[in-house]
C-alpha cells in the first residue's frame, strides 16, 4: 500500500501523485502509441471513435462532474464544431487554422449560453439548455444556404500542406493527440484555483461565494471552456463519419454524452476516457447479444433505449460513482485488504437540500 | 374581419393544444412539489398511456370511457410502482442523480413499448366517440377532438383544484410538498404519499395520451409531446400549479401563432425561444416563489 508522506505543499498538486502511477502511465502511452501496429483498420477506427468521445467526455465532465451543472444541451456544441469544421474546411482554410476556429466557434455558442443562463441553476439550467439545443438543431435544418439543411454535408480529408490524413493510422494518432492535449489541458486547468473554484461552487454555491468566488463568472468559463472542448471533438467527428446532417445532433446525443460521464465516474477524468470506451463498446455488445439470443433486428431500436436507460437506472441506483468509482474502491480493497469497510464509500444523504431555497 | 376569425382560430386551437401541454406540465409539477423530483419520463409515460388505451379500446374493444378509465387505472399502478421500486432509494440524493435516472425510464418506457408485440413502431389511432365532428364558436369553428382536450383540461383543473382543497388526502399530500420532514412528525405517511403523487400523475398522463390520440395518433414518439411541456412547467415556475396551466396555454397559443404568422421552422422552436428569453428576464419563471437560503 502506498501511504503518501507529503513534504512540500507542491505535492497536493503534482500531476502524477508518485512514481509507480508515472510508470503505469508510460506504459499506457506505450500501447496506445503501438496499437496501429498490432490492431487491423476496424478496431483503430473504433479507437479513434474513444478518443473522439472522450475528448467532448472531458469537456462535459468538466461542465457537469467538476462544476456540478447538468448539461442536456450538448449535441448542439458538438454540432457547432461539426458543422464549423465542415464549412470553413469547404471554404479552403487549412486544418490547422479551421479546427481551432470551429473549437472557438463551439466555445463562442456556449460563452453566448452561459451570458443568458448566468443567473440560473440546477434543474432550469438544465431546462434551458435543452431549449438552446433544439434551438441550434433547428437553425441547423433551416439555414439550408449554409448547412445544406436536412440533406447534410459532405466533409473532406483532413490536410496538413502536402500531408494527408488518409489512412486509419494516421487519424488514429491525430485524435489521440488531440486526446493527450485535452487531458493535460484539463488536468492543468483543474489543479489551479480555477480548478478548486469549479468543484467548490459544485459543492456549495453559497459557500463558494462566500469565499470569494464569482459562481456567474466561473459558470460562465466552464461552460465556454466545455464547448470549446465539445466542438473540438465535433470538428474531429465530423472528419470521421464524411458526412453530417442535423439529426446526428439530437437530444440522444447530448444524453449519450450524459451517459458517458455519469457511466465514467462523474468528478474524474478517468472517467471521461473509460465512459468513452463504454459508449463505443457497448453498441457491439448489443449486437452480440442480439445475435446470441437470435433476436430480430427489428427491435434494434428498442433494444438500444432499453439497454442504455437501464443502465443509467442501475448506475445510479447502484454505482453513482462510475466505472472510475467501482475501480476506485476495487484498488482500495486491494490496498488495505482485509480492513476494507463496507460503509467507506456510503453515499451521504441530504434530507435538508432544496432546489426551492437558493 | 377574416384576419380577426384567424386569429381567433389559431387562439382556440393554441389553447387546445395548450391544453395538453397544461396537463403534462401539471404532472411535472405534481411530482415536482411533493418530491422535488423532476420526471423527465412524463413524455413517455403519456405515451405508454395512450398506447394501453389503444389496447383497451382498438383491439379489445371496450366502451370509450371505460377504456380510459382503465388506461389510467394501470398507469396510476405503473406510476406508484416506478416511485417505490427506483425513486425511493434516491431519496436525499443529488437532483442530478434522479434527472438521469428519469431519463433512463423514459428510454426503458420506450424499450418496452417498441418490443412489445403488437405496439412497436407503427402509428396507430383510437376511436374516438366524438371524434371527427366540428363545433362552431362564434364564426370560428373547432374540432370537436381540440374542445374535448380543453373540456377534460378544465374538468382535470377542478377535479384536482377541488381534491387538493377540500379532502383529508389532498391536505395531506399539501404538507408533504411544503415540508417532508414536518408532514412526518404530525403523522402523515410521506412515502405512500409519495407513491400516490406518482399515481396521480401518470393517470393524468394516461388521459392525455388517450385524448392527444385522434389529434396526433398513437406513436413511440409521441412521448417528446413531454419535451414541450417541459417549458410550459418552467415558464410558470416549476413548483407552481397555476403556473403550469398558463404556461401550458401560453406555449400552445405562442406555437400556434409563430406557426401562422412567422415563416415555417418558428413553431417547433417558438416555445423554446420564449423559454430562454423569460428565464434570462425572470429566472424563477412567471410564477416561481423563491426565498433567500439561510446559512
Amino acid at each position: 500500500m502506498h501511504v503518501p508522506m507529503q513534504t512540500s505543499y507542491d505535492e497536493d498538486i503534482r500531476l502524477f501523485r508518485h512514481r509507480v502511477a508515472a510508470l503505469w502511465y508510460a506504459l499506457l502511452a506505450a500501447a496506445v502509441l503501438a496499437a496501429p501496429a498490432i490492431l487491423g483498420d476496424y478496431h483503430l477506427l473504433q479507437l479513434s471513435l474513444v478518443a473522439i468521445y472522450a475528448i467532448a467526455g472531458v469537456g462535459v465532465m468538466l461542465l457537469v462532474g467538476y462544476a456540478g451543472q447538468i448539461s442536456l444541451g450538448h449535441a448542439a456544441f458538438l454540432a457547432a464544431g461539426a458543422y464549423g469544421e465542415a464549412i470553413l474546411r469547404a471554404e479552403g482554410w487549412p486544418f490547422l487554422l479551421s479546427l481551432p476556429a470551429a473549437g472557438a466557434a463551439a466555445g463562442l455558442l456556449g460563452l453566448v449560453l452561459a451570458l443568458s443562463t448566468s443567473r440560473l441553476a440546477g434543474l432550469y439550467l438544465a431546462i434551458a439548455t435543452l431549449a438552446f439545443a433544439f434551438i441550434v438543431e433547428e437553425v441547423l435544418t433551416r439555414w439550408e444556404t449554409l448547412t445544406g439543411g436536412s440533406f447534410g454535408l459532405m466533409v473532406g480529408r483532413i490536410t496538413f500542406g502536402q500531408v494527408t490524413i488518409d489512412a486509419e493510422w494516421k487519424f488514429y494518432y491525430l485524435a489521440v493527440g488531440l486526446l493527450v492535449l485535452a487531458l493535460l489541458g484539463a488536468l492543468n486547468l483543474l489543479r489551479s484555483r480555477t480548478g478548486r473554484a469549479l468543484t467548490a461552487i459544485r459543492d456549495s454555491e453559497i459557500s463558494a461565494q462566500s469565499l470569494g468566488v464569482h459562481p456567474a463568472r466561473y459558470k460562465a468559463l466552464v461552460l465556454t471552456i466545455s464547448a470549446t472542448l465539445t466542438g473540438v471533438a465535433g470538428a474531429l467527428y465530423a472528419h470521421r463519419i464524411q458526412f453530417i446532417t442535423p439529426d446526428q445532433f439530437t437530444i440522444l446525443m447530448s444524453v449519450e454524452l450524459l451517459v458517458l460521464v455519469v457511466v465514467g465516474g462523474l468528478g474524474s477524468l478517468h472517467g471521461a476516457v473509460l465512459g468513452a470506451i463504454f459508449i463505443v463498446v457497448l453498441p457491439q455488445i448489443i449486437v452480440m447479444l442480439r445475435d446470441a439470443f437470435a433476436i430480430s433486428s427489428a427491435y434494434q431500436a428498442g433494444l438500444d433505449a432499453g439497454v442504455y436507460g437501464l443502465l443509467m437506472v442501475l448506475f445510479m441506483l447502484y454505482e453513482p460513482r462510475g466505472l472510475h468509482g467501482r475501480w476506485v474502491k476495487v484498488k482500495l480493497y486491494l490496498d488495505i485488504f482485509p480492513y476494507y469497510r463496507k460503509a467507506t464509500f456510503r453515499r451521504q444523504r441530504l434530507f435538508q437540500k432544496s432546489e426551492r431555497l437558493r | 374581419m377574416q384576419g380577426l376569425n384567424d386569429f381567433g382560430q389559431m387562439l382556440l386551437s393554441g389553447a387546445s393544444i395548450g391544453c395538453v401541454y397544461a396537463i403534462v406540465a401539471l404532472g411535472f409539477v405534481l411530482i415536482y412539489k411533493a418530491s422535488e423530483v423532476i420526471n423527465f419520463a412524463q413524455g413517455d409515460l403519456m405515451m405508454l398511456g395512450a398506447f394501453l388505451g389503444y389496447t383497451f379500446i382498438g383491439v379489445l374493444g371496450m366502451p370509450f370511457l371505460v377504456g380510459v378509465g382503465l388506461a389510467m387505472l394501470c398507469m396510476g399502478l405503473v406510476g406508484a410502482a416506478l416511485d417505490r421500486v427506483v425513486l425511493r432509494p434516491m431519496v436525499g440524493q443529488p437532483v442530478f442523480a434522479i434527472v438521469i435516472i428519469t431519463i433512463g425510464i423514459g428510454f426503458v418506457i420506450r424499450s418496452v413499448v417498441i418490443v412489445t408485440p403488437g405496439w412497436g413502431t407503427e402509428t396507430y389511432t383510437i376511436a374516438a366517440p366524438y371524434a371527427g365532428g366540428v363545433s362552431a364558436l362564434g364564426g370560428v369553428t373547432v374540432g370537436n377532438e381540440h374542445l374535448a382536450i380543453i373540456i377534460a383540461a378544465i374538468v382535470l383543473i377542478a377535479a384536482l383544484y377541488a381534491f387538493f382543497r377540500y379532502t383529508t388526502l389532498g391536505l395531506a399530500m399539501q404538507a408533504t410538498s411544503q415540508s417532508q420532514l414536518a408532514a412526518y412528525h404530525v403523522g402523515i405517511p410521506v412515502k405512500t404519499i409519495l407513491s400516490m403523487i406518482w399515481a396521480i400523475s401518470a393517470a393524468t398522463a394516461a388521459l392525455v395520451g388517450v385524448l392527444l390520440a385522434p389529434v396526433t395518433f398513437v406513436h413511440v414518439n409521441m412521448g417528446f409531446i413531454g419535451l414541450k411541456a417541459f417549458p410550459a412547467a418552467v415558464l410558470g415556475g416549476f413548483g407552481s400549479i397555476p403556473g403550469a396551466i398558463v404556461g401550458g396555454l401560453i406555449i400552445g397559443i405562442v406555437e400556434a401563432l409563430a406557426g401562422f404568422y412567422l415563416p415555417q421552422g418558428f413553431k417547433d422552436v417558438a416555445a423554446y425561444v420564449l423559454l430562454l428569453v423569460v428565464l434570462a428576464l425572470r429566472p424563477q419563471g412567471l410564477f416561481g416563489q423563491t426565498a433567500a437560503k439561510k446559512v
